[in-house]
């Protein structure tokens, strides 16, 4: 099996994110970057599958972004992944224009499973890995919490809203990620070292004949409703009274 | 204008999520017609019919949709959409999972989790786990938006619309349903719970997560939750997890226990009513958003409200 995994380079996890004042975004100037956790998730998925023997073909990273998404491919390279494609663009390439360009890239690439992670905690758009799937008329395991293969088809265990759902699903195939599925690695020394010689292709959207115009325009971005504290309650007896005078209880 | 509402359902019932998607549907405007598609579901179909401002009920039968997989929905989804402007699916894993495929063949960018209608082509989103909220307008020609249940009042069951009936698409699909573990229980369920009660960390293990929350759910007659943490320490399963990537919930009264406020699980909870935060470190963030803050060990406070309450 040759794997491909789509990486997005995204706001550090445990920064909080601050709304420009002029309401244009977010402000990213100066701001911690990291790859995606569920996509850190993904590429685990992908290098545990290779060293479990499951597949035996490369895996190959992609990312969509500025220049410096170089650095995420690089973490990903450092975690077990074989090379790199980055499609340079300043653009923010919505999910639609994502999937159309990582369609191209698996006509020509041709794996057997992309794995991408369930969402972006930046956009939270939760899409592209199904819109891929549709585009390649593709069946997909989402929100996977276990993956087994079995023959030519994968056996995805699905994180649902009620509970656990297991899927049959034919391969070639689309996987997307949660946060259960795995503990991403960390790189060691050594393999930050070695993946600084492995190779990324630079590419951009062009090169795939993709129009990355965005359509859906922003209005505006804004500071959501605060909610201010509260006050604190001495003892339980203080904590139902408040609740019985608010009507909760 | 027409829109297509794509039902959350158990065949034999209605999810409560589809009710708050035709109120969404009701705030864009236009006709609504409800899809449901399910095997043995004329219950569901029957359900929707009741639905107010609902002008009919496409009821779908196949084996095939007793799970709704992706792959089947789309195929019967997408060649309807020539009759519709627009497709309106609940933000839950059926519809999250369903959307894109439908959006990606419609060549149209989707609107994940709308909160509010702005108007026709503008709609109003949260991003980064609900620190910044986004008003985008969309260009394309048909709109395909998910819709989150909390930001919407489901529709009454007044409604008696007509229930057609559709064939199936033919198959055969490239995925096939094996099995499910789905949770039973006597509780409310989480995501449309009036009262939440969830558990963090701090409980420590399964036994004392049973033992310490869930009396004081039932006490409460609330749904329960848990933070990631507790969910990934097997103290609670995954379908209690509220949050970014879990559950959103905005109950009357969400008791959050020995949980420290991260963003990620704020973003499940902070437009709950009223918020209580039971924890020891008085300086957690979770009581940044509290209205009623409790410092103190739970282990003692929990068994004293329970049993006062
Ligand atoms: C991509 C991503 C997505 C995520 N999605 C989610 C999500 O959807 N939902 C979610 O919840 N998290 C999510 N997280 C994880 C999140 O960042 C936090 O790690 C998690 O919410 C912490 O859970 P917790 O509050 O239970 O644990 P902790 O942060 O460890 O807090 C435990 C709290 O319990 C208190 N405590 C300890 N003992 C006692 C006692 N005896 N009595 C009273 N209080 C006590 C402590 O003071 C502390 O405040 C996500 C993280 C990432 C990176
Ligand atoms: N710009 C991008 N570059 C590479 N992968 C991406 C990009 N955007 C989205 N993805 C992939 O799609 C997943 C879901 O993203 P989203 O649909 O935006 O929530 C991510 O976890 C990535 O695996």
């Amino acid at each position: 099996m040759k794997v491909l995994v789509p990486v997005k380079r995204v706001i550090d996890p445990n920064v909080r994110p601050r709304v420009k004042a002029d309401g244009s975004g977010v402000d990213l100037a100066n701001i911690k970057m990291a790859m995606n956790p569920f996509c850190e998730i993904a590429v685990e998925e992908a290098v545990k599958m290779k060293e479990k023997g499951l597949a035996t073909g490369e895996i190959v990273l992609v990312s969509i972004g500025p220049a410096q998404a170089q650095e995420t491919l690089r973490v990903g390279l450092a975690m077990g992944a074989d090379r790199g494609i980055l499609v340079q663009t300043d653009v923010a390439v919505e999910p639609l224009a994502v999937a159309k360009i990582l369609k191209a890239i698996v006509d020509a690439e041709k794996p057997d499973v992309v794995i991408t992670g369930k969402q972006a905690i930046d956009d939270d758009s939760n899409q592209t890995g199904q819109m891929l799937a549709a585009l390649l008329d593709w069946p997909q395991g989402t929100f996977a919490s276990g993956v087994a293969k079995d023959g030519d088809k994968l056996s995805v265990t699905r994180e649902v809203d009620g509970g656990l759902q297991t899927v049959s699903i034919q391969l070639p195939a689309v996987v997307t990620t949660d946060l259960r599925l795995n503990e991403p690695r960390f790189a060691s020394l050594p393999n930050i070292m070695k993946a600084k010689k492995k190779p990324i292709d630079t590419k951009t959207p062009a090169d795939y004949g993709v129009d990355v115009t965005p359509r859906l325009t922003i209005v505006k971005v804004a500071e959501p409703k605060k909610r201010e504290a509260g006050e604190k309650v001495a003892d339980v007896d203080a904590l139902i009274a408040k609740l019985k005078s608010a009507g909760a209880i | 204008m027409a829109v297509l509402v794509y039902a959350e359902h158990s065949n034999a019932a209605l999810n409560d999520a589809t009710a708050k998607t035709v109120a969404a549907a009701q705030a864009f405007g236009g006709d609504i017609d409800v899809l449901v598609a399910g095997h043995n579901a004329g219950g569901a179909a029957a359900a929707a019919a009741k639905l107010a401002g609902v002008r009919k009920v496409i009821h779908v039968e196949g084996e095939v949709f007793s799970h709704a997989l992706a792959e089947a929905v789309e195929a019967l989804v997408v060649p309807m959409m020539s009759g519709y402007d627009a497709f309106f699916a609940p933000a839950t894993t059926t519809g999250k999972n369903v959307a894109p495929r439908i959006a990606a063949k419609l060549d149209v960018m989707q609107v994940s989790e709308i909160t509010k209608i702005i108007d026709s082509s503008t709609f109003e989103r949260p991003i980064y786990a609900g620190n910044a909220i986004l008003t985008v307008k969309s260009s394309d020609a048909k709109k395909v938006v998910t819709v989150r249940g909390t930001a919407f009042q489901a529709v009454a069951a007044t409604g008696s619309a007509s229930v057609e009936t559709a064939a199936a698409p033919a198959g055969p699909f490239k995925s096939a349903f094996v099995s499910e573990e789905i949770a039973k229980s006597d509780r409310p369920e989480l995501a449309s719970a009036k009262r939440v009660v969830s558990g963090g960390r701090a409980l420590a293990s399964a036994e004392q997560f049973n033992q310490y929350i869930l009396p004081l759910a039932d006490k409460l007659g609330a749904g329960v939750g848990a933070s990631r943490a507790a969910v990934d320490a097997g103290y609670a399963p995954n379908d209690f997890q509220v949050g970014q990537t879990g559950k959103v919930v905005a109950p009357e009264l969400y008791v959050a226990v020995g949980i420290s406020g991260a963003i990620q699980h704020l973003a499940g909870m902070k437009d709950s009513k009223i918020i209580v935060a039971i924890n020891k470190d008085e300086e957690a963030p979770i009581f940044q958003i509290a209205d009623y803050g409790l410092v103190g060990d739970l282990f003692k406070i929990v068994p004293e409200l329970t049993e006062k309450l």
